[in-house]
């Protein structure tokens, strides 16, 4: 696709969620307009008070003051349409804004997780907080200035127009010469900032690799060696800044020199027109001459701002189109219809997978033709090294991600023709990846549950032992959490994982044991915990110990994302394979 | 200040030729409105044209100098601007290259990066516009003032009302909005945060249907955060309008009084022109002059921010002897009833832990997190000082030691396993530069590394992302053991530096290091009682405590939070020992 059509493509997609601002913008542009034709009036009314004071006892005093009535009305007039628009621009942008972050996170709902996997949360966090405020600023400014600018031009032509054509030409025509000024430093300063930001992001990613990585560094000595390498990009930083720095701020001296040269040119004409008219009525009077004098000090003003607000927008498009990306992702093919809600009565605990297939990439096959069918209440280890791939299968039970081909069961539905909300409810999951949101301990526990009595959660509580350090906490129940768990330890967050599973207790469980983190007396908590639960359930537990390992009726050894054996202890130990070797090398010294 | 104004000294010169060039280009705008007087009163009343050429002509070179002078002004204002930043960026990174591990855990990492990047780009850019701005908008907006009791001193106390009136408006407006813009954005940072929430949370979400709870909670926050922009809005939109009515009071009173002035023939009209123009010039500086403030008081916390770096102590090296290195036959390591704690820790995290670890020793460490475990071995290349007994290397204290010895004496594999950005090579190096192709193979070889190492794109000189991004987490912990153990030294620490590795590949990592033709004393820390079954001595950890030490069969004999450990991970496996 082009890139003209792209942006023109992102352009209507702005101007749709403008579309219920259409009165509101209207409105706006009126107070535009009036704000600007009073403004630029006031010169004008000005000049004429002047022609009215010209000389020794030739002032006339009566009309002076009609005037000066005149500029205190349009004054009060500019000041409250001034404030007014902006008020309404405020609305319009942050309402749009508000919107655009509200899709945006509606979408995260509905979005696969193939995608949310695939892409770092800093980046779409910053698309929809960063990026949608960039282009808040470049649409508020937008607003604010690009209308103003033109109308003060069009404005202050026909005023000029009014007073001395002549004059009106002389500004026209030098005016474009300060445009031409600014593109051109503008042009020029361009590649320097482009190399000035490509030399600051490479010192700030080697700061952020030394100082981040700080003890390793001083853990080799190598400390000056680093400062050698750092002081070489920032010798360049230097050199690219400065000239970045210098060049761009020349912009304004040089736009206030043309601005000067029009100023004395107008000064000039003007004045011999003055001379030559003598005091003939009808001509350009020096009232006349003061009001064009004023306009042609601000005239270059709304074109360096016009040309300031182009950039501006299209910085904020480039920000939002980031956030359209998003937005117009695919959603997950949503329920059917007619998709059955299983009800909690309904689960028999069985699951059969059947033939399926399965890879994150199409270039990487992990699962194929796979089989198995789990009983009511059989536990499923799935084992293997760290890093192996071993949540595949909980993407699948949970239909996180959808097989390739094939299906999977659950009491005899295909999950497909299942509502993804009653499936994922008949399944208890506590991850080792550990999350809490940010609220009370309350609200984290009762997530599955909203309604349960403060008995129940008690209860539920003291089954996981988390009732004791809970009990501690400064509010108790009610103590608020901050964000991913806040203050508390890895262990506690974890029981707390668990409580809440154990509060609504689903028929089928999917837990993913603790490793390393968490000291052995805590861990001892959580296999307890986890043992009460898994009573007469169908569970499916990533097993990292020994014991839940052998204890497992079916055993899925992983590898490399791939289920490479499945049978229980006995069968994979006479196997002699990967598995016999995995547990033998327990036993080594 | 003072911060900013060390590494202005060396730009003493540039710094007062900006804002003094300023200056003048200041005082030139100020002649503008007296020639144009001239024009009107003299050559326009006479009819004079030579004359009106003239002053036209004293225009255009009013200007051209303006435009000379802010060119020489903004080229030493920004020189002055980037070679502060360029020294302050350079100091600080001497400075946070000398930070101890305590130092760095104080200021976190994200911080120190902060102080090093945006703190300093917005120091330079309010170093920038104060040299710029500063002299020229006071100047502007006094020498108006001045300018128009000039012209005409009955007049000009107009000027004296006006202006404190402006300032106040223009002052109180922005301070009443700085509390105004915080609200808002710590509103905003709800609103990230429940972003940030509802992405690493997506999976529990979705497992519990709490997708609608979510939106509400998100829509909250959004919305409250709207509602307090546009109230801020509606505030701080009042500066434009208000200043605006003032002015145009002045200007109403200009022409008020200078009527009868004028019909008594005390003023000329080209005066009131004059003192009108005077008038419009005082607007544009003061919103100019609030902005600079705005941005200097920013800068200002900035420079506060840096500041505090460099108030950070870091150790004096300079008195050290640099030529010791200890009795090859003491203990390699030796712990003389050591205890370590934390600044701003209630108890110590290590307490009284005594031993004696020869060449050649394994030394195994045990325990649950929190234990101590790292703290206990961060103490030998002194990441951390003991604050009560003393820690030895070949016979004495460490603190007698010159540090960069000292730690190139000790390799550690740290818990966190990390690589630079370069080759495989470059990353190895950093043990012992000077390490030939072979020895790097060597130490690839005994930390398993050697088969992905030889797969890769280039062998050794195969390319490390940043923070060795395009290695597995196993692939970087065999790298970093590597890079261990190239400098051959003494005493090598494994920081739980194989759990990322499965047990088959970490039992060969084991064997192999014992293996080491070059005897080191080894220090093993781990959570499983198989890593350091073997070794010759092993210390049980709890809360900062040895609660056991001896070999593994003496400690299941002897201790009990060791065989509970054990029995923990073994429980399954009796039947198979």
């Amino acid at each position: 696709m082009s890139d003209t059509s792209k942006k023109q493509r992102v352009f209507s997609k702005v101007l749709r969620y403008m579309k219920g601002y259409r009165l509101l913008f209207g409105i706006s542009l009126v107070f535009v307009a009036v704000t600007v034709a009073g403004m630029l009036y006031i010169p004008v009314l000005a000049g004429q008070a002047i022609d009215l004071a010209i000389g020794i006892n030739n002032v006339d005093f009566k009309g002076i003051y009609k005037i000066l009535i005149k500029i205190a009305v349009v004054t009060a007039v500019v000041a409250l349409c001034q404030w007014l628009m902006n008020v309404c621009n405020n609305k319009i942008t942050f309402g749009i804004v508000r919107k655009l972050r509200k899709d945006a996170f509606v979408k995260i709902q509905t979005l696969p997780l193939s995608y949310l996997d695939s892409k770092p949360i800093g980046d779409t966090v910053s698309r929809v907080i960063t990026d949608v405020d960039q282009f808040g600023d470049g649409l508020l400014m937008g607003f604010s200035q690009f209308f103003t600018g033109i109308l003060t031009i069009a404005v202050t032509i026909g005023f000029m127009i009014s007073i001395s054509i002549p004059i009106t030409l002389v500004v026209v025509l030098i005016t474009p010469l300060s445009l031409f000024v600014a593109a051109f430093i503008a042009k020029n300063t361009f590649s320097l900032f482009k190399k000035q930001s490509e030399t600051r992001a490479e010192q700030t990613a080697f700061i952020d690799e030394m100082i981040g990585e700080h003890k390793t560094v001083v853990a080799f000595s190598q400390e000056d060696e680093a400062l050698k390498k750092f002081d070489e990009i920032n010798t360049r930083l230097q050199k690219t800044s400065l000239k970045a720095l210098f060049y761009s701020s020349l912009t304004n001296p040089c736009t206030r020199f043309v601005n000067n040269l029009v100023y004395a040119a107008v000064a000039f004409v003007g004045a011999m027109i003055c001379i030559k008219n003598g005091n003939a009525q009808g001509g350009l009077t020096v009232g006349g001459l003061f009001a064009l004098l004023n306009y042609a000090n601000q005239y270059t003003k709304p074109f360096n701002e016009i040309s300031g607000v182009v950039t501006e927008l299209q910085n904020s498009m480039a920000c939002v189109s980031r956030l359209f990306e998003l937005i117009d992702q695919p959603s997950q093919i949503p329920d059917a219809p007619d998709a059955h809600v299983l009800s909690e009565n309904e689960v028999d605990g069985t699951v059969n997978i059947q033939d399926v297939s399965f890879s994150y990439t199409p270039d990487k096959e992990l699962i194929r033709d796979f089989n198995l069918y789990i009983e009511k209440g059989q536990r499923v280890a799935i084992v293997g090294p760290t890093g192996c791939g071993k949540t595949t299968l909980i993407n699948l039970l949970m239909r996180f991600y959808d097989v390739d081909s094939g299906s999977i069961s659950v009491s005899g539905h295909n999950v497909k023709d299942l509502t993804r909300g009653s499936l994922r409810s008949s399944y208890g999951m506590v991850l080792q990846d550990t999350w809490l949101k940010c609220g009370t301990i309350r609200d984290n526990i009762t997530m599955g549950k909203p309604d349960a009595t403060d008995e129940e959660i008690i209860a539920a509580a003291k089954k996981t032992h988390a009732h004791s350090f809970i009990r501690r906490l400064p509010q108790g129940y009610d103590t608020v959490i901050g964000e991913d768990g806040g203050s508390l330890s890895q262990g506690q967050k974890q029981l707390l994982c668990i409580t809440r599973v154990i509060l609504s207790l689903p028929p089928m469980l999917i837990l993913d044991e603790a490793t390393s983190s968490i000291d052995t007396r805590t861990e001892i908590r959580i296999q307890n915990s986890f043992a009460l639960m898994m009573q007469g359930r169908t569970s499916f537990i990533v097993a990292h110990r020994l014991s839940t390992i052998k204890e497992a009726d079916i055993i899925l050894v992983m590898d490399n994302g791939k289920i490479i054996e499945k049978g229980n202890h006995e069968q994979l130990l006479a196997n002699g394979g990967f598995y016999c070797e995995l547990w033998n090398s327990q036993f080594e010294t | 200040m003072k911060l900013v104004l060390r590494f202005l000294k060396k730009y003493k010169l540039e710094c007062i030729i900006a804002p003094l060039f300023k200056l003048l280009e200041a005082c030139f705008d100020l002649m503008v409105p007296l020639v144009v007087r001239s024009i009107i009163d003299v050559g326009i009343a006479n009819g004079d044209k030579t004359y009106i050429i003239q002053r036209c002509l004293i225009l255009v070179a009013l200007g051209i100098i303006g435009l000379v002078c802010a060119i020489i002004a903004q080229y030493f204002a920004a020189k002055a601007a980037v070679g502060m930043a360029t020294g302050l960026r350079h100091s600080l990174f001497e400075h946070l290259g000398r930070f101890s591990y305590s130092n760095t855990d104080n200021m976190g990492t994200s911080s120190m990066i902060t102080r090093m990047t945006s703190d300093v780009n917005q120091l330079q850019s309010g170093v920038n516009m104060t040299l710029r701005l500063f002299l020229r908008s006071p100047i502007i907006v006094f020498g108006a003032m001045i300018m128009a009791f000039f012209v005409d001193p009955d007049i000009a106390w107009i000027f004296v009302l006006v202006i404190p009136v402006l300032s106040v408006i223009v002052f109180g407006i922005i301070l009443a909005g700085i509390p105004l813009y915080k609200k808002v954005q710590s509103k905003l940072d709800t609103v990230t945060s429940k972003t940030r929430e509802t992405l690493s949370g997506v999976r529990v979400i979705r497992a519990f249907n709490k997708e609608q709870d979510e939106i509400r909670d998100f829509e909250d926050a959004n919305v409250e955060h709207t509602r307090l922009q546009n109230f801020t809005g509606k505030i701080t939109s009042l500066m434009n309008p208000l200043t605006y009515v003032i002015v145009n009071l002045g200007i109403i009173a200009i022409i008020y009084f200078s009527a009868p002035a004028v019909n008594s023939g005390e003023m000329s009209r080209g005066g009131v022109v004059a003192v009108y123009n005077y008038m419009t010039q005082i607007l544009v500086e003061l919103v100019k002059l609030a902005n600079t403030i705005f941005l200097v008081t920013k800068a200002l916390a900035c420079a506060r921010r840096v500041q505090s770096v460099f108030d950070t102590p870091v150790a004096d090296e300079s008195e050290k002897s640099f030529d010791i290195r200890g009795d090859e036959n003491a203990p390699v390591v030796e712990f003389k009833n050591a205890s370590l704690t934390y600044t701003s820790a209630s108890a110590p995290s290590v307490s009284g832990v005594s031993f004696s670890a020869y060449k050649g020793m394994t030394v195994g460490i045990i325990g649950s997190t929190g234990s101590g475990k790292t703290t206990l071995v961060n103490m030998i290349p002194r990441f951390y000082d003991a604050t009560e007994g003393e820690v030895r290397f070949k016979g004495l204290s460490v603190t007698e030691y010159d540090t960069e010895f000292l730690r190139s004496q000790i390799a550690i594999v740290p818990q966190k396993a990390v690589l630079f950005k370069g080759t495989v090579r470059s990353n190895l190096c950093w043990g012992k530069p000077d390490a030939t192709d072979d020895e790097l193979w060597d130490a690839l070889r005994i930390a398993q590394a050697a088969d992905f190492v030889a797969d890769k794109d280039g062998g050794l000189d195969a390319k490390v992302e940043q923070k060795g991004r395009n290695f597995s987490g196993g692939q970087r912990q065999r790298l970093c053991i590597a890079r261990a153990i190239v400098s051959k030294s003494p005493v090598l620490i494994l920081d739980d530096s194989a759990s990322a590795l499965d047990f088959a590949t970490e039992a060969k990592l084991r064997h192999a290091i014992r293996e080491l033709d070059y005897n080191p004393c080894v220090f093993i820390i781990s959570q499983r009682t198989s890593s350091i079954a073997h070794a010759d001595l092993t210390l049980v950890l709890e809360d900062g405590e040895v609660v056991g030490i001896g070999k593994h069969s003496e400690l299941l004999e002897s201790c009990d939070v060791y065989r509970e450990i054990y029995q923990s991970q073994f429980k399954g496996g009796d039947a198979n020992v």
